[in-house]
């Protein structure tokens, strides 16, 4: 199975207008317009599900305020280094 | 596994719900691909990030993104046609702490606005002005714009446009840029990825200037518009990089970041200074207006041809008013001949601050021919006064709800020897029948008009002879004082 990608895109088909912008922006080309037509009649675009790196490139191609939300994966939590007692005592 | 974290979404500075129509009401009115929801983002998200929404005036355009108040939940004002500039001179001015942006399209500012961006950019007013360029009109149809482009095909250039018969693109940012007061000019794409970023760039920096309290500051953004120029989406950025870029050229053409010389404080004189009053008559003034009963107020109408003197009447009229220590207001209206003509100039003088100086009913008209007397005394307030330049009226005419004084100022100022003061014959009757005004004022008042030099002194004789004459007139005909 492939590595979790680093980020990840929704796009809202009420908001789409088919543009296809984004499709063409889109870095590691991730994004596709879906072959059947939305309520609005146009054809949406959506994420492919694999290979978004959170970039944010298609959110500034796209024309409307809202279609787009873009997600980055939250990085690690940061190791610190804990006494004996900070320990025991998280544990209690 | 980890948590996606949101890091691009819709801009709290856009309202959650466009409430322009009953459906759709996530979406723009935008095209499929158009270039203003995208300058829009990057105006939400530079507002958003610099903490600048509270403070936002938003002054939109007549054009696409006239619309543009049902997308920004900032303060919003929706100028006319081509006077954004202006608009954004006026809100800035009245409101300093206010970040102003002036967004509008190519047919709206390089067009019908010319002289407003110009003088705007040109007086170095602190507004952000974002000039959508897509090299044509887009609302109306597709007409040429000043930025069509030679040889490109429009509704009204079906041929191309061609230099000799339309001229050449008007190139804004540049024009602009020969001017000395701008402080930050920069033309951006929004045809590819790294442009797009570049114009966000800009989009900021320019808010950002103007929230640190630089000058004017303008961004040219080329923008496409598909649905015009009959291209997809894609084919239209490329269009923008194929055709506009080698015609409007990319790049910052002012940033100056020295400050410039502050110099726009307006001084401030006290009234008794502007009047060149001694100290002690300017606190007597004050003392005059504080004792007196709030709530007195004398409105007028002096009305004749030109050249009688009704706008000089008018005039001293209000000075002798500031003199007394009143608020003033004298608003002319006059053809553009400097002798015969009518006209006529409204006059306030109160106690209180005036709320508008165009008075639709006058206490007191002084209409010094038949003409404007038959125009105006209809208007006159009931109970109020009518003071006419005849010895009687005209033959059948009548005014019920006011009283009439006919004051043959003309044949006064004839005996006095000059028919030039036959206004201050009418203002000598004006003050028998106001409190407000004082003999002493109008004297100092005609003296600082008139001059006190060799041939002044003649004059002043005479307009004190006048005064007199009119004071005299109104005491035979005994009438009751109005306030």
């Amino acid at each position: 199975m492939a590595s979790q990608a680093r980020g990840k895109v929704t796009i809202d088909v009420n908001e789409c207008k088919g543009c296809g912008l984004c499709v063409e922006a889109c870095p590691p080309k991730c994004l596709e317009l879906e072959t059947e037509l939305s309520a609005y009649g146009v054809h949406p675009a959506h994420y492919l599900g694999e290979d978004c790196t959170g970039c944010g490139i298609c959110f500034y191609t796209c024309p409307e305020p809202g279609a787009i939300t873009v997600y980055k994966m939250a990085p690690p939590p940061k190791a610190t280094l804990t006494t004996t007692e900070e320990r025991n005592a998280s544990a209690h | 596994m980890s948590d996606y974290q949101v890091t691009h979404s819709k801009s709290r500075v856009f309202y959650d719900v466009f409430e322009r129509k009953p459906e759709l009401k996530h979406q723009t009115h935008y095209c499929p691909g158009c270039g203003h929801g995208v300058a829009h983002k990057l105006v939400a998200e530079a507002i958003e990030e610099l903490g600048l929404q509270e403070r936002t005036i938003f002054v939109s355009p007549v054009g696409c993104s006239v619309f543009a108040y049902y997308y920004f939940d900032v303060g919003n004002v929706q100028a006319a046609h081509g006077r954004c500039p202006a608009v954004a001179t006026g809100v800035k001015r009245a409101c300093p702490e206010s970040i102003v942006v002036a967004y509008q399209g190519d047919g709206d500012l390089a067009a019908i606005g010319t002289a407003e961006i110009l003088h705007a950019a040109n007086r170095g007013e602190k507004i952000t002005v974002f000039f959508i360029n897509n090299a044509i009109y887009g609302m109306t149809g597709g007409q040429m714009a000043p930025t069509t482009l030679v040889g490109q095909k429009s509704t009204t250039s079906p041929w191309g446009r061609r230099p000799g018969n339309e001229g050449y693109p008007l190139h804004v940012a540049e024009l602009l840029a020969t001017l000395e007061a701008p402080v930050y000019i920069e033309r951006v794409a929004l045809c590819d990825n790294k442009n797009t970023m570049k114009a966000r760039k800009a989009v900021r920096k320019a808010l950002e200037l103007q929230k640190n309290g630089a000058g004017f500051t303008f961004v040219e953004i080329l923008s496409p518009c598909p649905t015009i120029w009959k291209m997809d989406p894609l084919d239209a950025r490329r269009w923008i990089e194929e055709k506009m870029l080698p015609v409007f050229p990319l790049g910052v053409l002012r940033d100056r970041t020295t400050p410039q010389v502050e110099d726009s404080a307006i001084p401030q004189r006290t009234m008794a200074e502007a009047l060149e009053l001694e100290p002690l008559e300017a606190e007597a003034a004050e003392l005059k207006h504080a004792q007196k009963a709030a709530g007195h107020s004398l409105a007028l109408n002096m009305a004749g041809f030109g050249g009688q003197g009704v706008l000089l009447l008018g005039q001293i009229v209000a000075e002798m008013g500031m003199r007394e220590g009143l608020e003033v207001s004298w608003l002319p209206s006059y053809g553009p001949e400097m002798r015969s003509g009518s006209a006529h100039c409204h006059v306030c003088l109160a106690e209180e601050r005036i709320g508008s100086p165009l008075i639709t009913h006058p206490d007191v008209l002084i209409a010094m021919n038949e003409i404007s007397l038959r125009k105006f005394a209809p208007q006159v307030k009931r109970g109020g006064l009518i003071l006419y330049n005849r010895s009687a009226l005209p033959e059948g005419f009548s005014v019920p709800q006011a009283r009439v004084v006919c004051v043959p100022a003309s044949d006064l100022a004839d005996q006095i020897g000059t028919a030039k003061v036959a206004n201050v014959v009418l203002l000598g009757a004006l003050m028998a029948e106001s409190e407000l005004l004082t003999q002493e004022c109008a004297i100092a008042v005609l003296e600082s008009t008139v001059g006190t030099k060799a041939k002044g002194a003649a004059l002043i004789e005479m307009n004190r002879r006048a005064l007199e004459a009119g004071r005299e007139f109104m005491k035979k005909a005994a009438t009751p004082v109005l306030h």
